[in-house]
């Protein structure tokens, strides 16, 4: 070798082991990167851990970009918001990522967990790994919280008030939680500062710390071995067993596992830049204004399953539900590696759990489809925007047409649709001469009953008849209306 | 040129020449327990008025007050208007958010109702439909009638009210808080 290179690489060398002295790299190194996993754990199935911790970090650095221009304050954060995604170059991409990377969060989080949940890592001896992810769990839907009450648009606002109306359903304490969440009476300046101080500060803070000692755990009590149907985990036995896969087949992490890992990391970086880049970021819908009152809130992604619940449970037992259900489950999910902490870890010999994951998915994306369409809102413009179909028009008689009138001008179809338009609150009219009577119809309009209001007050008795009138002759073509059989037994 | 020290440095348990005698407290457990007394005071003094900033909306008593709708002739009898009013609780930097709308529904002459702009349910804005007579909300669905009671959907109860009195010909509401279940007074 030339004598100048063989300094060079002598100095660097050099520099290293000193460098090495002072600080250990080898063994710190050795004792984690290259910490020695089942080559089972090397799966696709395991990715999702660290996509997750990926995420983080995207929204680590996203979030310190958007910090730069963001003004947390009522009076600024929504032209502060404007600025970054119209005016301050590639504010907008930024923004998107900031956004698309919290979607993601969320999601490969559930994934994880589920993967977690069905292929037993919360056994025996891995019971602080999955508590440390259930707090990661709760910080993570907080940061996703507070992250859109960041955007200070309409959303925000009555989100907030949301919150705010389900804090003051706890018994005795309701009031100052309400006042403690808000910082101050109502939602103003006070309230965004205080979710600011939790979105940048509280809430990162805690999950890099816990995210610590998860990532810790994964290294003192070793990352769960590919789940063998049929091998049970004994406490008495365990650890001897992984210690023994890890002797027959354990390769350090780095470079021998982590291959996945990284294919998976860059098809996470790639779909977060390409939404960013198909979507963009999510546009504030209005400046927070509580006097423009034409809104229809709607919370992010991940939280309209939470919106569907609030309108689909029924109201005696809602407070219950919001209150005392996430206890529940939360409790449920503390005891699990506890009561369930040995025996099968393999989901192919767990039907339960596996039955209990697909409901719960199944439950989720239902649920999150009708917090996304809402069909139990009101079209509050249906009245006044959707024109009356042919149908329903032609072959009238001048009370019919009369009734037409009162039902478009009375906002009936704010809640009921006629020919697929309007509202889907109340039952579809479009065939309703078929399924009632005149005194059936008569009755409900008067008197209201199930979830409709009571109209008695609000109509003269001349537009109840128009209006009955014209519905009992909302048939299909060649169908009869429906006729009382009690009357005709009696006029017999 | 290494001030290597020439002495090693003497092993931890010679340290403090005869073995302690267990039972006997010596002055440096003494010096433990006092650093552990003094750091308990000194981070009460601390600590204490942290948890008092921070937990001040445990301790502070609401704080409502009269604010006016405006002249009592903005609303004419037997309708219901929006009206608003600067919130009496507000920040210089409130922004946008320092203004709260309401619902006025004048009955006739000085009888008033006037309704939180809140859903009971979850706290959206209700709307007024003045041809059905009824308030909606954008929510969940919930509904109420022109007297502010329960008409339908989820709500627990009919819409807020706020307590009202007409002074030198202005219509005043006590306000200033978010109305909810546990405080339903606006």
């Amino acid at each position: 070798m030339n004598p100048a290179l063989e300094k060079i690489s002598d100095l660097g060398l050099g520099v290293f082991n000193w460098v090495d002295d002072r600080l250990h790299v080898r063994k710190i190194w050795a004792s984690t990167a290259a910490h020695h996993v089942p080559q089972s754990a090397g799966s696709w199935f395991y990715v999702f851990g660290s996509a997750t911790l990926l995420c983080f970090m995207i929204q680590l650095v996203t979030g310190i970009m958007l910090a730069l221009v963001y003004v947390p304050s009522a009076d600024e954060a929504y032209a502060s918001l404007d600025y970054l995604t119209y005016h301050q170059q590639l504010g907008w991409f930024l923004r998107a990522l900031h956004y698309w990377g919290s979607e993601f969060m969320v999601g490969i989080m559930l994934l994880h967990m589920t993967q977690v949940y069905l292929f037993g890592a919360y056994k025996y001896p891995r019971e602080i790994t999955w508590l440390t992810g259930l707090v990661l769990l709760v910080l993570t839907f907080g940061l996703a919280f507070t992250g859109q009450v960041m955007r200070f648009d309409e959303d925000a606002y009555w989100g907030l008030g949301i919150g705010a109306a389900i804090m003051g359903r706890v018994p005795f304490i309701g009031q100052q939680l309400v006042d403690f969440m808000l910082g101050g009476q109502i939602i103003a300046s006070e309230t965004l500062s205080r979710f600011f101080a939790l979105h940048v500060f509280i809430l990162p803070g805690a999950v890099l710390a816990v995210v610590s000692l998860h990532l810790r755990m994964v290294l003192t009590k070793g990352i769960n071995e590919y789940p063998v149907p049929g091998m049970l985990v004994r406490r008495e036995t365990y650890d001897k067993e992984y210690a023994a896969i890890l002797k027959k087949e354990g390769v350090p992490f780095f470079p021998k596992a982590i291959d996945k890992d990284i294919i998976a990391a860059a098809i996470v970086i790639g779909g977060i830049v390409a939404c960013s880049c198909i979507f963009g970021p999510k546009l504030p819908n209005g400046p927070a204004d509580p006097l423009q009152i034409d809104t229809n809130p709607r919370p992010d992604f991940w939280f309209l399953w939470i919106f569907a619940i609030a309108s689909l449970i029924p109201a005696q037992i809602e407070s219950f539900a919001l209150l005392v259900g996430p206890v529940i489950i939360g409790i449920f999910l503390v005891a699990l590696p506890f009561f369930n902490g040995t025996g099968e870890k393999s989901w192919r010999r767990r039907p339960v759990a596996v039955i209990a994951v697909v409901t719960l998915w199944l439950s989720l994306g239902i649920l999150t489809y009708f917090g996304a369409t809402s069909p139990w809102s009101p079209v509050m413009d249906a009245w006044s925007s959707l024109p009356p179909g042919n149908t329903q028009i032609l072959n009238r008689s001048p009370l019919q047409l009369q009734g037409a009138v009162v039902l478009q001008y009375k906002q009936c179809r704010n809640c009921h649709a006629i020919d697929g338009l309007g509202g889907k609150r109340g039952p579809n009219l479009t065939e309703v001469g078929m399924r009632l009577t005149k005194p059936q119809l008569t009755r409900q309009v008067v008197q209201g009953g199930g979830n409709m209001p009571a109209y008695g007050q609000n109509l003269e008795p001349a537009e109840v008849e128009a209006l009955v009138d014209y519905m009992i002759s909302l048939v299909p073509e060649g169908v009869e209306p429906a006729r009382d059989f009690t009357l005709k037994k009696a006029a017999r | 040129m290494n001030p290597e020290p020439e002495k090693a440095y003497p092993p931890a348990t010679s340290c403090c020449g005869s073995q302690p005698e267990p039972d006997k407290s010596t002055r440096r457990d003494f010096m433990l327990k006092l650093g552990f007394g003094l750091n308990a005071i000194a981070g009460a003094a601390m600590g204490i008025p942290l948890l008092g900033y921070a937990l001040s909306s445990f301790l502070k008593p609401h704080q409502l007050d009269w604010v006016s709708l405006g002249p009592v002739e903005k609303f004419p009898e037997g309708k219901t208007r929006l009206g608003e009013f600067l919130n009496p609780v507000r920040r210089a930097w409130d922004g946008a958010t320092a203004k709260i709308p309401c619902w006025v529904r004048r009955i006739e002459g000085d009888q008033f109702q006037v309704f939180a702009i809140n859903c009971a349910h979850l706290g959206c804005p209700v709307r007024w439909f003045e041809e059905s007579k009824l308030f909606m909300c954008p929510c969940h669905g919930g509904a109420y009638y022109e007297n502010g009671e329960r008409a339908a959907g989820p709500p627990p109860r009919g819409l807020y009210t706020y307590q009202y009195k007409i002074e030198q010909g202005d219509l005043l509401i006590l306000a200033g808080a978010l109305p909810n279940l546990a405080q339903p007074i606006a």
